[in-house]
Protein backbone atom coordinates (compact mmCIF):
# COMPACT_ATOMS: atom_id res chain seq x y z
CA UNK A 1 0.00 0.00 0.00
CA UNK A 2 1.40 3.35 -0.92
CA UNK A 3 1.24 6.57 1.00
CA UNK A 4 1.44 10.18 -0.14
CA UNK A 5 3.04 12.47 2.43
CA UNK A 6 3.33 16.22 2.22
CA UNK A 7 6.20 17.88 4.07
CA UNK A 8 5.02 21.38 4.90
CA UNK A 9 5.59 24.15 7.44
CA UNK A 10 4.04 27.52 6.68
CA UNK A 11 7.20 29.38 7.55
CA UNK A 12 10.13 29.21 5.17
CA UNK A 13 13.63 28.11 6.06
CA UNK A 14 12.74 25.59 8.75
CA UNK A 15 14.16 22.62 6.84
CA UNK A 16 11.34 21.16 4.76
CA UNK A 17 13.52 20.41 1.75
CA UNK A 18 16.35 18.89 3.77
CA UNK A 19 13.80 16.83 5.67
CA UNK A 20 12.12 15.63 2.45
CA UNK A 21 15.43 14.60 0.90
CA UNK A 22 16.68 12.78 3.97
CA UNK A 23 13.39 11.11 4.78
CA UNK A 24 13.35 9.85 1.22
CA UNK A 25 16.89 8.51 1.68
CA UNK A 26 16.01 6.90 5.03
CA UNK A 27 12.99 5.12 3.56
CA UNK A 28 14.99 4.05 0.50
CA UNK A 29 17.64 2.53 2.79
CA UNK A 30 14.87 0.40 4.24
CA UNK A 31 14.19 -1.01 0.79
CA UNK A 32 11.13 1.09 0.13
CA UNK A 33 10.38 2.43 -3.29
CA UNK A 34 10.35 6.19 -2.85
CA UNK A 35 9.80 9.23 -5.02
CA UNK A 36 10.28 12.76 -3.74
CA UNK A 37 8.51 15.50 -5.63
CA UNK A 38 9.59 19.13 -5.51
CA UNK A 39 6.33 21.09 -5.66
CA UNK A 40 7.93 24.49 -5.18
CA UNK A 41 7.45 25.77 -8.70
CA UNK A 42 9.70 28.71 -9.51
CA UNK A 43 12.06 28.04 -6.61
CA UNK A 44 13.60 24.69 -7.37
CA UNK A 45 15.74 23.43 -4.49
CA UNK A 46 15.24 19.79 -3.71
CA UNK A 47 17.43 18.69 -6.64
CA UNK A 48 20.30 20.74 -5.22
CA UNK A 49 19.94 19.30 -1.71
CA UNK A 50 19.97 15.80 -3.21
CA UNK A 51 22.91 16.61 -5.48
CA UNK A 52 20.98 15.79 -8.64
CA UNK A 53 20.85 19.28 -10.14
CA UNK A 54 22.93 18.36 -13.17
CA UNK A 55 20.67 15.57 -14.29
CA UNK A 56 17.44 17.45 -14.90
CA UNK A 57 15.91 17.13 -18.34
CA UNK A 58 12.18 17.39 -17.71
CA UNK A 59 10.32 18.67 -14.67
CA UNK A 60 7.00 18.60 -12.83
CA UNK A 61 5.35 21.16 -15.09
CA UNK A 62 6.45 19.22 -18.19
CA UNK A 63 4.68 16.13 -16.84
CA UNK A 64 1.54 18.05 -16.03
CA UNK A 65 1.42 19.81 -19.37
CA UNK A 66 2.01 16.54 -21.18
CA UNK A 67 5.37 17.56 -22.65
CA UNK A 68 6.84 14.33 -21.29
CA UNK A 69 5.85 11.13 -19.53
CA UNK A 70 6.30 10.71 -15.79
CA UNK A 71 9.08 8.20 -16.45
CA UNK A 72 11.07 10.73 -18.47
CA UNK A 73 11.10 13.32 -15.72
CA UNK A 74 12.07 10.92 -12.94
CA UNK A 75 15.69 11.17 -11.86
CA UNK A 76 17.13 8.15 -10.12
CA UNK A 77 19.39 8.79 -7.15
CA UNK A 78 22.49 6.71 -7.97
CA UNK A 79 23.21 6.08 -4.29
CA UNK A 80 20.03 4.08 -3.74
CA UNK A 81 18.22 1.27 -5.49
CA UNK A 82 14.83 2.89 -5.38
CA UNK A 83 14.95 6.60 -4.71
CA UNK A 84 13.67 8.95 -7.39
CA UNK A 85 13.18 12.69 -7.73
CA UNK A 86 10.72 14.69 -9.76
CA UNK A 87 12.26 18.15 -9.94
CA UNK A 88 10.27 21.34 -10.04
CA UNK A 89 10.33 23.93 -12.82
CA UNK A 90 12.56 26.91 -12.19
CA UNK A 91 11.21 29.27 -14.83
CA UNK A 92 7.48 28.90 -14.25
CA UNK A 93 5.15 29.99 -11.49
CA UNK A 94 2.68 28.28 -9.22
CA UNK A 95 -0.30 28.95 -11.46
CA UNK A 96 1.12 26.44 -13.98
CA UNK A 97 -0.35 23.64 -11.88
CA UNK A 98 -3.77 23.05 -10.32
CA UNK A 99 -4.66 20.93 -7.27
CA UNK A 100 -6.63 18.58 -9.53
CA UNK A 101 -3.59 17.96 -11.74
CA UNK A 102 -1.44 17.28 -8.69
CA UNK A 103 -3.96 14.75 -7.47
CA UNK A 104 -3.84 12.98 -10.81
CA UNK A 105 -0.05 12.86 -10.69
CA UNK A 106 0.10 11.48 -7.15
CA UNK A 107 -2.49 8.85 -8.06
CA UNK A 108 -0.34 7.77 -10.96
CA UNK A 109 2.74 7.60 -8.73
CA UNK A 110 0.86 5.48 -6.18
CA UNK A 111 0.83 2.61 -8.66
CA UNK A 112 4.59 2.26 -8.52
CA UNK A 113 5.91 3.68 -5.29
CA UNK A 114 5.56 2.83 -1.61
CA UNK A 115 6.10 6.40 -0.50
CA UNK A 116 5.49 9.62 -2.38
CA UNK A 117 7.00 12.58 -0.53
CA UNK A 118 5.83 16.02 -1.59
CA UNK A 119 8.14 18.87 -0.65
CA UNK A 120 5.75 21.80 -0.18
CA UNK A 121 6.64 25.46 -0.75
CA UNK A 122 6.44 27.91 2.17
CA UNK A 123 3.25 29.88 2.61
CA UNK A 124 -0.43 29.02 2.48
CA UNK A 125 -1.23 30.11 -1.06
CA UNK A 126 -1.69 28.17 -4.25
CA UNK A 127 1.62 26.31 -4.00
CA UNK A 128 0.51 24.92 -0.66
CA UNK A 129 -2.93 24.08 -2.03
CA UNK A 130 -1.33 22.20 -4.92
CA UNK A 131 1.04 20.27 -2.69
CA UNK A 132 -1.59 19.09 -0.21
CA UNK A 133 -4.19 18.18 -2.83
CA UNK A 134 -3.10 14.58 -3.27
CA UNK A 135 -1.70 13.96 0.21
CA UNK A 136 -2.91 11.28 2.61
CA UNK A 137 -0.91 12.54 5.54
CA UNK A 138 1.17 15.56 6.49
CA UNK A 139 4.45 16.13 8.25
CA UNK A 140 4.62 19.67 9.58
CA UNK A 141 8.19 20.84 10.11
CA UNK A 142 8.83 23.55 12.67
CA UNK A 143 11.70 24.89 14.74
CA UNK A 144 11.48 25.72 18.46
CA UNK A 145 10.79 29.40 17.74
CA UNK A 146 7.65 31.40 18.37
CA UNK A 147 7.21 32.48 14.73
CA UNK A 148 7.71 29.01 13.25
CA UNK A 149 5.39 27.35 15.76
CA UNK A 150 2.72 29.94 15.22
CA UNK A 151 2.82 29.25 11.49
CA UNK A 152 2.81 25.51 12.12
CA UNK A 153 -0.35 25.92 14.18
CA UNK A 154 -1.99 27.75 11.31
CA UNK A 155 -0.96 25.03 8.86
CA UNK A 156 -2.26 22.30 11.16
CA UNK A 157 -5.62 24.07 11.22
CA UNK A 158 -5.71 24.27 7.43
CA UNK A 159 -4.73 20.61 7.03
CA UNK A 160 -7.43 19.54 9.45
CA UNK A 161 -9.96 21.51 7.45
CA UNK A 162 -8.87 19.59 4.35
CA UNK A 163 -9.33 16.32 6.28
CA UNK A 164 -5.71 15.29 5.91
CA UNK A 165 -4.95 12.73 8.59
CA UNK A 166 -2.74 12.13 10.40
CA UNK A 167 -0.94 15.44 10.79
CA UNK A 168 2.37 14.96 12.61
CA UNK A 169 4.91 17.45 13.78
CA UNK A 170 8.67 17.35 13.26
CA UNK A 171 10.67 19.70 15.44
CA UNK A 172 13.84 20.63 13.66
CA UNK A 173 16.99 22.47 14.75
CA UNK A 174 16.78 21.68 18.43
CA UNK A 175 19.83 22.87 20.30
CA UNK A 176 20.07 20.63 23.37
CA UNK A 177 22.50 22.91 25.19
CA UNK A 178 20.04 25.80 24.95
CA UNK A 179 17.08 23.66 26.02
CA UNK A 180 19.12 22.64 29.04
CA UNK A 181 19.87 26.21 30.09
CA UNK A 182 16.23 27.16 29.56
CA UNK A 183 16.89 29.37 26.55
CA UNK A 184 15.02 27.25 24.05
CA UNK A 185 11.62 25.60 24.15
CA UNK A 186 11.84 21.85 24.56
CA UNK A 187 10.08 19.15 22.55
CA UNK A 188 7.64 18.71 25.44
CA UNK A 189 6.92 22.44 25.55
CA UNK A 190 6.03 22.50 21.87
CA UNK A 191 3.97 19.34 22.13
CA UNK A 192 2.12 20.77 25.11
CA UNK A 193 1.32 24.05 23.38
CA UNK A 194 0.37 22.75 19.95
CA UNK A 195 -1.48 19.62 20.97
CA UNK A 196 -0.33 17.79 17.83
CA UNK A 197 1.39 14.41 17.78
CA UNK A 198 5.13 14.75 17.40
CA UNK A 199 6.69 12.20 15.11
CA UNK A 200 10.26 13.26 15.67
CA UNK A 201 12.80 15.85 16.67
CA UNK A 202 16.05 16.60 14.87
CA UNK A 203 18.94 18.46 16.48
CA UNK A 204 20.72 21.37 14.85
CA UNK A 205 23.89 19.69 13.72
CA UNK A 206 26.92 20.53 11.62
CA UNK A 207 26.48 17.20 9.80
CA UNK A 208 23.37 18.60 8.14
CA UNK A 209 25.26 21.62 6.86
CA UNK A 210 28.04 19.43 5.52
CA UNK A 211 25.70 16.95 3.82
CA UNK A 212 23.69 19.76 2.24
CA UNK A 213 26.86 21.48 1.04
CA UNK A 214 27.94 18.28 -0.65
CA UNK A 215 24.50 17.38 -1.94
CA UNK A 216 24.53 13.98 -0.27
CA UNK A 217 22.16 12.30 2.19
CA UNK A 218 23.00 12.33 5.89
CA UNK A 219 25.09 9.47 7.22
CA UNK A 220 22.56 7.21 8.88
CA UNK A 221 24.85 6.83 11.87
CA UNK A 222 25.19 10.55 12.49
CA UNK A 223 22.93 11.96 15.19
CA UNK A 224 20.57 13.84 12.85
CA UNK A 225 20.71 10.85 10.49
CA UNK A 226 19.54 8.60 13.30
CA UNK A 227 16.81 11.05 14.27
CA UNK A 228 15.48 11.09 10.71
CA UNK A 229 15.76 7.33 10.44
CA UNK A 230 13.62 7.10 13.56
CA UNK A 231 11.03 9.36 11.94
CA UNK A 232 11.00 7.11 8.88
CA UNK A 233 10.37 4.09 11.12
CA UNK A 234 7.57 5.86 12.97
CA UNK A 235 6.01 6.74 9.62
CA UNK A 236 5.82 3.01 8.98
CA UNK A 237 3.99 2.57 12.26
CA UNK A 238 6.84 1.44 14.50
CA UNK A 239 6.95 2.70 18.03
CA UNK A 240 10.37 4.16 18.61
CA UNK A 241 11.16 6.17 21.74
CA UNK A 242 12.38 9.72 21.19
CA UNK A 243 16.12 10.32 21.29
CA UNK A 244 17.52 12.53 23.94
CA UNK A 245 20.14 14.87 22.55
CA UNK A 246 21.46 16.24 25.82
CA UNK A 247 25.21 16.33 25.75
CA UNK A 248 26.02 15.95 29.42
CA UNK A 249 27.33 12.73 30.92
CA UNK A 250 27.46 10.52 27.90
CA UNK A 251 25.55 11.36 24.84
CA UNK A 252 22.59 9.08 24.94
CA UNK A 253 22.39 8.30 28.58
CA UNK A 254 18.86 9.39 29.00
CA UNK A 255 16.20 8.38 26.56
CA UNK A 256 12.85 9.92 27.20
CA UNK A 257 9.48 8.66 26.27
CA UNK A 258 7.60 10.04 23.30
CA UNK A 259 4.26 9.13 24.74
CA UNK A 260 3.48 6.77 27.55
CA UNK A 261 4.88 3.80 25.70
CA UNK A 262 7.70 1.71 27.05
CA UNK A 263 10.96 3.43 26.51
CA UNK A 264 13.87 1.58 27.99
CA UNK A 265 17.20 0.66 26.49
CA UNK A 266 20.21 2.47 25.21
CA UNK A 267 20.94 4.25 21.99
CA UNK A 268 22.09 1.14 20.18
CA UNK A 269 18.76 -0.43 20.84
CA UNK A 270 16.81 2.21 18.95
CA UNK B 1 -2.44 25.63 31.32
CA UNK B 2 -3.52 28.72 33.17
CA UNK B 3 -1.25 31.65 32.65
CA UNK B 4 -1.39 35.27 33.44
CA UNK B 5 -0.18 38.16 31.38
CA UNK B 6 1.02 39.92 34.52
CA UNK B 7 3.86 37.55 35.35
CA UNK B 8 4.91 37.11 31.76
CA UNK B 9 7.96 39.27 31.53
CA UNK B 10 9.40 39.04 35.00
CA UNK B 11 13.15 39.57 34.95
CA UNK B 12 14.54 36.26 36.11
CA UNK B 13 12.49 34.23 33.69
CA UNK B 14 14.37 32.13 31.16
CA UNK B 15 13.95 33.18 27.55
CA UNK B 16 12.57 29.74 26.69
CA UNK B 17 9.72 30.29 29.14
CA UNK B 18 9.11 33.79 27.86
CA UNK B 19 8.86 32.33 24.34
CA UNK B 20 6.41 29.73 25.63
CA UNK B 21 4.19 32.33 27.27
CA UNK B 22 4.22 34.61 24.25
CA UNK B 23 3.38 31.70 22.03
CA UNK B 24 0.44 30.59 24.17
CA UNK B 25 -1.10 34.04 24.01
CA UNK B 26 -0.44 34.30 20.28
CA UNK B 27 -2.02 30.95 19.52
CA UNK B 28 -5.07 31.68 21.59
CA UNK B 29 -5.65 34.97 19.81
CA UNK B 30 -4.97 33.32 16.42
CA UNK B 31 -7.29 30.43 17.10
CA UNK B 32 -10.11 32.52 18.52
CA UNK B 33 -9.50 35.35 16.09
CA UNK B 34 -9.45 37.70 19.03
CA UNK B 35 -6.61 39.99 20.13
CA UNK B 36 -5.00 39.94 23.61
CA UNK B 37 -6.60 43.34 24.28
CA UNK B 38 -10.05 41.93 23.61
CA UNK B 39 -9.31 39.00 25.90
CA UNK B 40 -8.42 41.53 28.62
CA UNK B 41 -11.70 43.38 27.99
CA UNK B 42 -13.68 40.14 28.22
CA UNK B 43 -12.05 39.45 31.59
CA UNK B 44 -12.91 42.90 32.89
CA UNK B 45 -16.51 42.66 31.70
CA UNK B 46 -17.06 39.23 33.23
CA UNK B 47 -15.75 40.47 36.57
CA UNK B 48 -17.91 43.56 36.35
CA UNK B 49 -21.11 41.63 35.60
CA UNK B 50 -20.56 39.13 38.40
CA UNK B 51 -19.64 41.83 40.90
CA UNK B 52 -22.92 43.60 40.20
CA UNK B 53 -24.70 40.79 42.02
CA UNK B 54 -22.20 39.27 44.43
CA UNK B 55 -19.18 40.46 46.28
CA UNK B 56 -16.15 38.88 44.65
CA UNK B 57 -12.46 38.89 45.42
CA UNK B 58 -11.24 40.79 42.38
CA UNK B 59 -7.54 40.27 43.11
CA UNK B 60 -7.83 36.52 43.11
CA UNK B 61 -9.90 36.12 39.99
CA UNK B 62 -8.50 33.94 37.24
CA UNK B 63 -10.20 34.33 33.90
CA UNK B 64 -8.39 32.98 30.90
CA UNK B 65 -8.84 31.32 27.59
CA UNK B 66 -7.51 27.82 27.86
CA UNK B 67 -7.31 25.07 25.38
CA UNK B 68 -7.67 21.35 25.42
CA UNK B 69 -8.88 20.29 22.00
CA UNK B 70 -10.81 23.52 21.45
CA UNK B 71 -10.29 26.81 23.28
CA UNK B 72 -12.67 27.68 26.11
CA UNK B 73 -13.00 30.41 28.70
CA UNK B 74 -12.04 29.34 32.17
CA UNK B 75 -13.11 31.48 35.12
CA UNK B 76 -12.32 31.02 38.77
CA UNK B 77 -13.98 33.85 40.64
CA UNK B 78 -13.72 33.58 44.42
CA UNK B 79 -16.72 34.94 46.31
CA UNK B 80 -15.89 36.97 49.37
CA UNK B 81 -17.02 35.34 52.53
CA UNK B 82 -20.06 37.01 53.99
CA UNK B 83 -19.56 37.52 57.68
CA UNK B 84 -22.80 37.25 59.65
CA UNK B 85 -23.09 39.01 62.90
Amino acid sequence: MSEVMVVTSGKGGVGKTTMSANLGAALARQKKKVVVVDTDIGLRNLDVVMGLENQIVYNLVDIIEGTCRVRQALIKDPRFDDLYLIPSAQTRDKSAVTPEQMRMLTDELRMEYDYIILDCPAGIEQGFRNAIAGADRALVVTTPEVSAIRDADRIVGLLEKECIKPVNLIINRIRPELVETGDMMSVEDVMDILGVDIIGAVPDDVEIVIATNKGIPLDENSIPGQAIKNISLRIQGEEIPMMNFSKDKGFFKKIFKMSNKRAQGDFNGI
Amino acid sequence: MVFSINNMFSKNKKSGDIAKDRLKILLISDRTNCSPEIIQMIKKDIMYVVSKYIDIDKDKCIIDIEKSKKPYIFANIPIKEVKYK
